[in-house]
């Protein structure tokens, strides 16, 4: 029986309403008032030498309140990097500046040269017209293997070459390596791009920045994922300010998927320029100018090379990948192809020898970052792939060579660092074979056949690490953050209560699923507990939303801090029960004496705690607790997914005809919102597979700059997703044994939609052992004609 | 956008007079005109829109049978109000953009830009349709003259278009994925006196016709009629999307198909 | 700047605007009904959607003086009278048919308008019809599903909730 509320009740998610009437409150539909607005005039060429920035007509044109440019931020910081990634060597990655407007030089289309603040945004970007400019042109470094070479042309004038660093995980000995590959019996190798994307999220970023001039506060209304973590950046390395006068909002966000994680100049710019023009600032992103400014995602050009043994079992693996950087450090993305995607390479399987190489490249590209799965969908990528390649060549079923594979014995040690707590691979996959109803797929092959259309099925499996991160263990792996999260519980005196989460909800639900968790601990109604968040004047800390962690380690400080508060309110009713603390016990509400039908409600405890004249000395009086919870270790979410495709052998035309998805996620506090979580992380993951493709030109020139060029997925391109998360096998390490689930459908179903078309192509004929993603008619049709 | 003043006259005579002033433009459903003003790509001076003049809406069956649209009919009252009367364009009308656009979006508006992968240039060249103007009566192999292109004169307002009536139509459409423009759509009309066959978004030299596929077609109309013909991946766009070949490719597909639909 | 006037749900309005002002404008910096979102700048994502005398249109791509006269209806005028959620509204929030809420608004307006045409669309009809409406959350299962469902169909075949 569903539950209708608590752990485990799908209850339907309450910011619903405001949505769902016009009613939200997004960055842009806040106005300060007095506010200006500021247009960034970016580069249109990729690389070039600034020789002439004039502003002088720009300054007096009508409106205009200040032209900013590179110059007014020398000695300011610039945008830091939050991950040091150490090479193979042993050296440091090279880090080269990103300030907040372009000096010097110009290193990407996008790349911001000046700044007008006017009265109207049709105002400034008049007056930006007006700037008279020269650049002199680069040659545009735009090919990873290229720019990797001696001599190539330089992104960073500085730097020794354009590798950001050049990294390992794994077997370090090539001697041994090579040694497994020249005694497999098979070896499989396969060259494939895992595309760039660009994460999208429907809401556009926005700034407003404002400074009181009494005060000397700023504040930052922002459309982020981890306000605490952009007042932290901005106030430390960038701006130089202190912590407690500067406030940063993030109100309703319409969507991150890892965008909106990052720190970006143009916070930092309104911020500044709040002072500087003693107005407020506010900075609204066109839809074109986020296709390039906003962190890109994935780029990766990799070789995976899989070793087996004459019964098929995987003996060694082996991936060269070029990850593409872009022309400067993003936040996190130095972690992203090392750290998020090496990790992963053993995937489910106890594939005992594996060696990751990865250069990490700078082009005159917007910068990579981390997008929904960050280098899990890269690693999962190329291994699904190459097993199932392996499948077709030894002639064996692609789903029992995977099962042959699986690591069954937890916890399991894998050769890239990371020790898989729990899971239960076998048995997810039973699950996804009874769900895709796999027996019944030669029959629907055979009735699209009949149509003229090629059918095929694509199997993947996933395995992610989540829950990011225990701090001392990113902290030896270079993260110059820890990666815990807090709550502070707070209960009024009547009984309600308000939780003040470090987690950024924008799509999640956690304003629905969070008072879940806590209702369910005390025994009170849902609507008795209300979240806050966004905002670093009204929580107590927190590393923001990503990786699948809100749940798993922001949810895990809030049910600390409310056992905390359990705790003291047990000393309480202790105290008017007048019976021994360890003999109180609160269910449904009620703190009763075990044993008796002595019992006092919460709602008189909370006011006891309040209004404490007859209330234990030794006790405090209200009731507010704060918890700050740093994991143990990841969290495991594993899964394994079957794509259904049929392909127009004419035109190549591949379209999604069943798609299902069984996920492993342990525990589940809301059931709805988890499935809407899978769902999205699919379409995303067939949108990537089919469609998507942030694709520049060999001068640097982004070709798919809008949405007329950069296919998003649409409702028409997808099915009804087939959802079961009934194999769970809770994490054994944070209190409510979840492991996170934002990101698993992005990450498991690319390979699937892939491997389903080959499998479609192989069938009709064709021996097509590759095709690049995304997958759109014209390459299908391409590989087909040979 | 630069700014730019705005005027909605109600008669065609009084719209031909407030184009008459110094970079004037015409504002029909404005649903690629607004996209590209916001880019700052234009800049005129005052926009003239059509969408309040009676004597440019409404599909009309005229005396000699063809079908008459005015000029500012959106292409939600061409796919409602022409389904009768000429199927097989009403459906194109139906195909073009989404639901919203195609209520905002004019047949005049989209022929007068012709864009080298909309969906109403096939349709009027492919019907061997009229374009009327305030001035002129224009056939459509004469008006359309290259990608955004035309034999419109400055300030002259496409009032209506006339099409007619084949025995038989199909548009067939393989969409861009990203614009929903057509990547490759092909218009076959077969009339008694022979088939036309326009496509759209195959080439760098706009709408066209395949000729080889007319005569092809006229003289013996099946799907084998086309066996042996291809179009030259010369001019065909190369992009993104698909490159020459393909688009060459989808030409002859899209037209087989056209001629299964219409058989 | 020329005066436009429209009533807005239900409501006369007016405004002086400039030619080039858009009924997104108007609606989001005039009128404060910020309900209306702007989500791109070539007429692809939908979160604009409004009704113009009863047809959807994407009001970031429409001048505020076109709608001069018009009536115009958005979000904040789609609940109940007495403010409760109504049928279409109440559906996404049944099936979870929204998550970041950024499109939702555009998404309600467009049901609304295939519904008043066509009382009990399919599968097929309710994602063709949503060509023009982009979601980036959901993967537009559950908005499908509640689209349906608000046209009074069952489903709960339909997999997952």
């Amino acid at each position: 029986m569903p539950k209708d509320s608590g752990i485990g009740a799908s209850s339907k998610r309450r910011e619903d309403v405001r949505f769902l009437t016009g009613a939200g409150n997004y960055t842009d539909d806040i106005n300060v008032y007095g506010q200006a607005h500021v247009y960034f005039l970016r580069s249109d060429i990729a690389h070039g030498r600034i020789t002439k920035v004039d502003t002088s007509a720009a300054e007096g044109m009508p409106g205009v309140v200040k032209v900013f440019t590179g110059k007014d931020f020398e000695g300011v910081g610039g945008m830091p990097c939050g991950w040091e990634v150490t090479d193979k060597h042993g050296a440091p990655m090279q880090e080269p500046p990103h300030p907040i407007l372009a000096q010097g030089k110009v290193r990407h289309v996008g790349d911001p040269i000046a700044a007008v603040v006017a009265d109207s945004l049709e105002q400034a970007r008049d007056a930006a017209e007006a700037i008279d400019l020269d650049i002199e042109e680069l040659p545009a470094v735009m090919n990873m293997k290229a720019a990797a070479q001696d001599g190539a042309t330089l992104v960073h004038d500085d730097l020794k070459n354009n590798i950001c660093y050049d990294w390992q995980l794994g077997e370090t000995d090539d001697a041994k390596v090579n040694e497994v590959f020249a005694n497999a019996a098979h070896v499989t190798t396969l060259d494939l791009v895992n595309n760039r994307l660009v994460a999208n999220p429907m809401e556009p970023r926005v700034a407003v920045g404002e400074y009181a001039r009494a005060t000397e506060d700023y504040t930052l209304y922002t459309t982020s994922q981890n306000p605490h973590v952009i007042r932290l950046l901005m106030c430390a390395f960038v701006l130089g300010l202190p912590e407690h006068k500067v406030r940063v909002v993030a109100p309703d966000v319409g969507g991150g998927f890892g965008t909106k994680i990052f720190h970006y100049a143009e916070e930092a710019f309104c911020t500044f320029a709040a002072k500087a023009c003693n107005r407020p600032v506010k900075w609204t992103s066109s839809r074109s100018e986020a296709f390039m400014s906003d962190a890109h995602g994935r780029d990766h050009v990799s070789k995976i090379e899989l070793a087996l043994d004459a019964d098929n079992n995987f003996v060694g693996l082996r991936t060269n990948t070029y990850a593409n950087l872009g022309a400067y450090l993003s936040t996190f993305s130095s972690s992203v192809p090392t750290w998020l995607h090496g990790t992963l390479m053993a995937g489910n399987y106890k594939t005992p020898v594996i060696q990751v190489n990865v250069k990490a490249m700078f082009t005159n590209t917007v910068p990579v970052d981390a997008y929904r799965g960050a280098g899990r969908p890269e690693a999962t990528y190329q291994l699904e792939r190459v097993v199932d390649k392996a499948a077709r060549e030894l002639g064996v079923d692609p789903i029992a060579l995977r099962r042959q594979n699986f690591v069954t014995q937890f916890p399991y040690d894998t050769p890239v660092a990371l020790t898989y707590d729990t899971g239960d691979y076998n048995g997810t996959m039973d699950k996804l074979e009874a769900a895709a109803d796999l027996t019944g797929f030669a029959a629907r092959r055979s009735a699209s056949e009949a149509n003229g259309k090629l059918r095929g099925l694509g199997i993947n499996c996933y395995i992610e690490a989540c829950g990011i991160a225990p701090s001392n263990i990113v902290g030896m792996l270079g993260a110059r953050a820890g990666l815990y999260d807090a709550a502070t519980v707070r209960v009024n005196a009547t009984g309600s209560i308000s939780v003040m989460v470090g987690a950024h909800s924008h799509g999640q639900g956690h304003e629905t699923a969070f008072p879940q968790v806590v209702a369910d601990m005390i025994g009170i109604d849902e609507s008795m507990v209300e979240i806050v968040h966004g905002d670093t004047s009204k929580i107590p800390f927190g590393m923001g939303t990503y990786g699948s962690r809100s749940l798993a380690v922001c949810g895990s400080a809030m049910v600390k801090a409310t056992e905390k508060v359990i705790d003291k309110a047990k000393k309480i009713a202790a105290h008017l029960l007048e019976a021994s603390e360890a003999d109180i016990e609160l269910k449904d509400g009620q703190f009763s004496v075990a044993g008796t039908d002595k019992s006092v409600a919460w709602g008189d405890v909370t006011l006891t705690a309040y209004v404490p004249h007859n209330y234990p000395l030794e006790v405090e009086p209200g009731l507010e607790e704060t918890a700050f919870y740093d994991p143990a270790n990841f969290t495991f979410p594993a899964g394994a997914y079957a794509c259904e495709v049929e392909v127009d052998p004419e035109t190549g035309q591949v379209s999604i005809e069943a798609f299902t998805a069984a996920d492993d996620f342990g525990n589940i506090v809301n059931p709805m919102i988890v499935d809407g979580q899978v769902h999205g992380g699919i379409g995303q993951g067939i949108g990537q597979a089919l469609l998507e493709n942030c694709a520049y030109d060999e001068n640097g020139q982004l070709l798919s700059a809008s949405f007329m060029d950069y296919a998003m997925p649409r409702a028409d391109d997808v099915p009804f997703y087939g959802v079961d998360h009934s194999s769970q096998t809770p994490c054994t390490h944070n209190p409510l044994g979840v492991k996170g689930c934002g990101e698993a459908g992005a990450i498991g179903s690319p390979p699937a939609v892939v491997n389903a078309v080959l499998d479609a192509l192989n069938s009709g004929g064709k021996a097509v052992d590759h095709i690049d993603m995304p997958v759109s008619p014209s390459r299908v049709w391409a590989a087909m004609n040979g | 956008m630069y700014n730019f003043e705005f005027e909605k006259p109600s008669t065609i005579a009084d719209a031909v007079a407030a184009l008459g002033s110094e970079d004037a433009q015409a504002l029909g459903g404005g649903q690629t005109l607004i996209p590209t003003l916001k880019q700052r790509l234009a800049a005129p001076s005052s926009l003239v829109s059509l969408s309040s003049i009676a004597e440019m809406q409404g599909v009309c069956v005229e005396d000699d049978g063809s079908v008459a649209i005015g000029g500012a009919t959106t292409h939600a009252a061409v796919a409602a109000d022409a389904a009768g009367s000429y199927p097989a364009l009403a459906a194109l009308a139906g195909q073009i953009g989404d639901p919203a656009v195609r209520n905002r979006g004019t047949i005049g508006g989209s022929i007068a830009n012709n864009d080298p992968a909309a969906c109403y240039p096939a349709g009027a060249l492919g019907s061997g349709a009229t374009i009327v103007t305030n001035t002129r009566q224009i056939a459509a192999d004469d008006f359309f003259q290259g990608m955004f292109t035309t034999a419109l004169d400055e300030g002259e307002i496409i009032t209506s278009v006339r099409f007619p009536v084949p025995q038989a139509a199909s548009y067939q459409k393989f969409l861009q994925p990203a614009s929903r423009f057509a990547l490759v759509g092909v218009y076959l009309a077969r009339f008694a006196d022979g088939v036309r066959v326009a496509v759209t978004g195959a080439s760098e030299d706009g709408v066209f016709r395949w000729s080889e596929a007319e005569q092809a077609l006229s003289k013996e109309f099946r799907e084998d009629a086309l066996m042996d013909l291809n179009i030259n991946p010369a001019n065909m766009i190369a992009d993104l999307h698909g490159s020459k070949n393909y688009r060459a490719h989808l030409v002859k597909v899209m037209t087989k198909r056209a001629v299964q639909a219409t058989i | 700047m020329t005066q436009v006037s429209m009533t807005v749900n239900g409501k006369s309005v007016s405004g002086d605007v400039e030619g080039r002002t858009l009924l997104s404008s108007f609606l989001r910096d005039h009128l404060s009904l910020t309900g209306t979102h702007v989500g791109c700048d070539t007429a692809q994502c939908g979160a604009c959607v409004v009704h113009v005398d009863g047809e959807a249109v994407k009001s970031c791509n429409m001048l505020a003086l076109e709608a001069d006269g018009a009536d115009v209806g958005t979000i904040e005028g789609q609940a109940n009278a007495d403010g409760s959620l109504n049928v279409i509204q109440q559906a996404f929030q049944d099936h979870h048919g929204l998550q970041c809420g950024f499109c939702t608004p555009g998404m309600v307006m467009s049901a609304a308008a295939l519904l008043k045409d066509n009382p009990r669309p399919t599968e097929a009809e309710v994602r063709k019809y949503l060509e023009g409406n982009l979601c980036r959350c959901t993967g537009y299962h559950n908005i499908v599903k509640a689209i349906m469902a608000a046209s009074g169909q069952d489903v709960s075949s339909i997999a997952a909730e």
